[in-house]
């Protein structure tokens, strides 16, 4: 499908992992300092020139376990640490928000306002630290030479692209289920009423012109949805009021980061029938994922500054449990890249990998037990 | 009035892909057959009347170089005078079997030259014209096939050149005498309507230009071209000249499907703001120019559709399909 669906899907779902992370981090209680450091180390990695050159080459999707492994990369790119089950969580939770933004784009080309509504937010996120903000505008940039100039129909590939990769995704989300645009089984609710796609009429008239072209007869019929013009077309400017509200943050002090992991049984068939297929392009996968995650620099903390772990659930045992009890329809299969270690591409993610293993916090034996905020007391 | 019937259960969901459902219907037998595009599978079935699903199949797009498995953009079900051929379309080429999807017979591969690089390559748009078998590039190029009455020696005839982006749909109907010599019309991305007389050389007729929005789907009857198009519109034309009579505010948001029933000139239009409607043509009796009736609006809640056909010559049952939607629905007039 389209070769430049990439840089939008990880840009909107690593915008989506910040606001999470944003509002796991308030929920812990984690300093404001050490927090801004969390969000600062990891926005400058996801938009390191390097990698944000590899990632805008025109390229095809990488499967969701390979895509899961750059985010587990870049969501340990600072002295925060995430378990398995936390993980999954986080992942769980961006994937499913941005596939809601891109079923519900108005019209294709809006995707692009729902990235840049993650820009605006990331650049909340940053607005303190000159020389990544600069590193984000310079994406924008990108962005807008890039997409700026593609058609419509482009933009159709795209999200179908998008949809897609998304597709038999059916994980409940709490904030969803609450908000009414979830239903619980997993599909998200269609309105048919609200503002229009911005260039569509009001459905509902048939207008019949003559040969000559001029309009001879105007009948009403009855459409089924009630609906308003679109009020304006969002800004596409580096700066400006994106009309489009998906995207934005959701999370909020009062509206926490939740989930209901449901079993997604109905595609089980779907699902198995993918994993078993031998994929003799997993691969070169390998290798062209070990170039885009080795544009990520890591910087390697500088002094003792100690590290933390984050947990995406209330308590440590809910996570436990979760860890315990997730449908095995939604493992990620992290790739392992020992199993192809013969190959020098693979090595050198292997290297990365390995890099970013050796960075890890070393876990106290009881750690599990231990309350984040014990943790943080013996600073 | 239609209600709804018991939906046929698919073994994976529809993809969010334009025109994906096909439906074809062979006289003198009590089945109807669909074909369905899941991803890197499409899969095809027949059913009985009460919607019991009776034979399945799975086809696959060839294999080929790349990072993840090919995608499939369309299955079709072409009519020809002498047999009927299913063809497939994907990113790597065009796949033609037997109607039961049985026996590949014909494999086209898709020469992309350093174009994949940078854009994606794909064959979309599939639709017989007397033995040709008419199939859209991402080019813009209209590849024409000549299909024998039997076996496998078929060949690529001709190449039209109509379009500059990508192909997105065609219709065709049996040429009826010398009033309605456009018998085939191509749709693209732009929205640029090109129509054609088919033959042992294809001829361009005319061009309908487009505003804007991509053209995802278009039907031929009678010499009236209907059209829809990404801002929900659907349009009718006078095949012949290219003159837009009917301008229709239709859906909410992009069409995706469009489909007619050639007995009764019935229109169905889906879209994905959850609605199929459906549509009656007529010719005025003074002007003799195209006219157009709101029948039916069925709403499919929570659906994106992204493939709706009619499943009996009459219109009176059609078809659905959803993003997502691990199932056929099924409607049927009361």
């Amino acid at each position: 499908m389209s070769v430049r669906t990439l840089p939008l899907l990880f840009l909107n779902l690593g915008g989506e992992m910040l606001y999470i992370l944003d509002q796991r981090l308030r929920a812990q209680n984690i300093p404001g300092d050490k927090a801004r450091k969390v969000l600062n180390d990891i926005i400058s990695t996801m938009f390191n020139r390097k990698f944000m050159e590899e990632l805008f080459k025109p390229q095809e999707l990488y499967s969701k376990k390979a895509l899961r492994t750059v985010y587990d990369r870049l969501a340990h790119a600072s002295i925060m640490r995430l378990n398995q089950a936390s993980m999954d969580k986080l992942y769980d939770l961006m994937t499913m928000a941005f596939k809601y933004q891109v079923l519900l784009c108005p019209r294709p080309k809006d995707v692009l306002l729902v990235t840049f509504n993650h820009l605006d937010a990331i650049k909340g996120f940053i607005r303190d630290s000159p020389t990544i903000l600069h590193q984000v505008d310079e994406t924008f940039q990108q962005l807008t030479e890039i997409y700026g100039g593609l058609s419509a129909g482009e933009f159709q590939l795209i999200r179908q692209t998008l949809l897609i990769f998304f597709q038999d995704l059916h994980i409940r989300v709490s904030i969803f289920l609450k908000d009414k645009v979830q239903n619980s089984n997993g599909r998200f609710v269609l309105p048919v009423s609200g503002p229009l796609p911005w260039g569509t009429k009001v459905p509902g008239l048939i207008r019949t012109f003559n040969n000559k072209g001029e309009e001879v007869r105007k009948v009403e019929f009855k459409h089924g949805g009630s609906y308003v013009a679109a009020p304006k077309e969002g800004s596409f400017e580096l700066y400006g009021d994106r009309v489009l509200k998906l995207g934005t943050n959701m999370y909020s002090v009062n509206r926490p980061v939740e989930t209901h992991m449901s079993g997604a049984s109905e595609n089980l068939a779907a699902q198995t029938q993918e994993s078993i297929a031998p994929n003799p392009l997993a691969k070169e996968e390998l290798n062209l994922l070990a170039r885009l995650i080795g544009g990520m620099e890591i910087k390697k903390p500088s002094g003792p500054e100690p590290g933390f772990r984050l947990n995406l659930f209330t308590t440590d045992e809910e996570e436990e449990q979760a860890a315990l009890t997730r449908p095995e329809e939604l493992f990620y299969e992290v790739i392992n890249i020992q199993a192809t270690q013969d190959q020098q591409t693979n090595e050198e993610l292997a290297r990365i990998m390995g890099e970013f293993e050796i960075l890890d916090q070393p876990r106290r034996s009881a750690s599990k037990g231990d309350d984040l905020l014990a943790m943080m007391d013996e600073l | 009035m239609f209600r709804r019937e018991r939906s046929i259960p698919l073994r994976g969901s529809a993809a969010a892909l334009c025109n994906n459902l096909s439906v074809l219907q062979l006289p003198g037998r009590n089945l109807t057959h669909f074909g369905v595009v899941h991803g890197p599978s499409a899969q095809l079935l027949s059913a009985a009347p009460e919607g019991v699903p009776l034979a399945q199949r799975q086809l696959q797009a060839k294999e080929g170089a790349g990072v993840s498995p090919p995608l499939i953009t369309q299955v079709h079900w072409c009519v020809l005078p002498f047999r009927v051929l299913l063809v497939l379309t994907s990113h790597r080429g065009i796949q033609m079997y037997e109607s039961d999807g049985s026996v590949m017979v014909y494999w086209h591969a898709l020469d992309a030259g350093d174009a994949s690089l940078v854009q994606a390559v794909f064959a979309r748009g599939i639709a017989s014209s007397g033995h040709f078998i008419c199939v859209g590039m991402w080019s813009g190029r209209v590849l024409v096939f000549d299909i024998p009455a039997k076996g496998p020696n078929i060949v690529l005839s001709e190449e039209l050149a109509g379009h500059q982006t990508p192909v997105t749909d065609i219709a065709t109907e049996p040429a009826q005498g010398q009033d309605c010599v456009a018998d085939m019309v191509t749709a693209d991305d732009s929205g640029l309507l090109c129509v054609w007389q088919s033959g042992p050389e294809f001829k361009l007729l005319t061009r309908i230009p487009g505003f804007g929005v991509p053209c995802p789907s278009v039907q031929l009857w009678q010499g009236t071209i209907a059209a829809g198009y990404g801002n929900g519109q659907v349009r009718l034309y006078e095949a012949s000249t290219g003159t837009l009579h009917v301008q229709i505010d239709a859906h909410a948001r992009a069409i995706c499907a469009l489909d007619l029933a050639p007995e009764v000139g019935k229109l169905l239009s889906a879209a994905e703001d959850t609605f199929v409607h459906i549509w009656k043509l007529s010719r005025s009796p003074e002007g003799g120019y195209i006219e157009v009736e709101h029948c039916h609006g069925e709403c499919v809640p929570d659906t994106q559709v992204c493939g709706a056909r009619f499943c009996d010559p009459a219109g009176s049952s059609f078809a659905v399909t959803g993003y997502d939607l691990a199932e056929i629905l099924r409607f049927s007039s009361m």
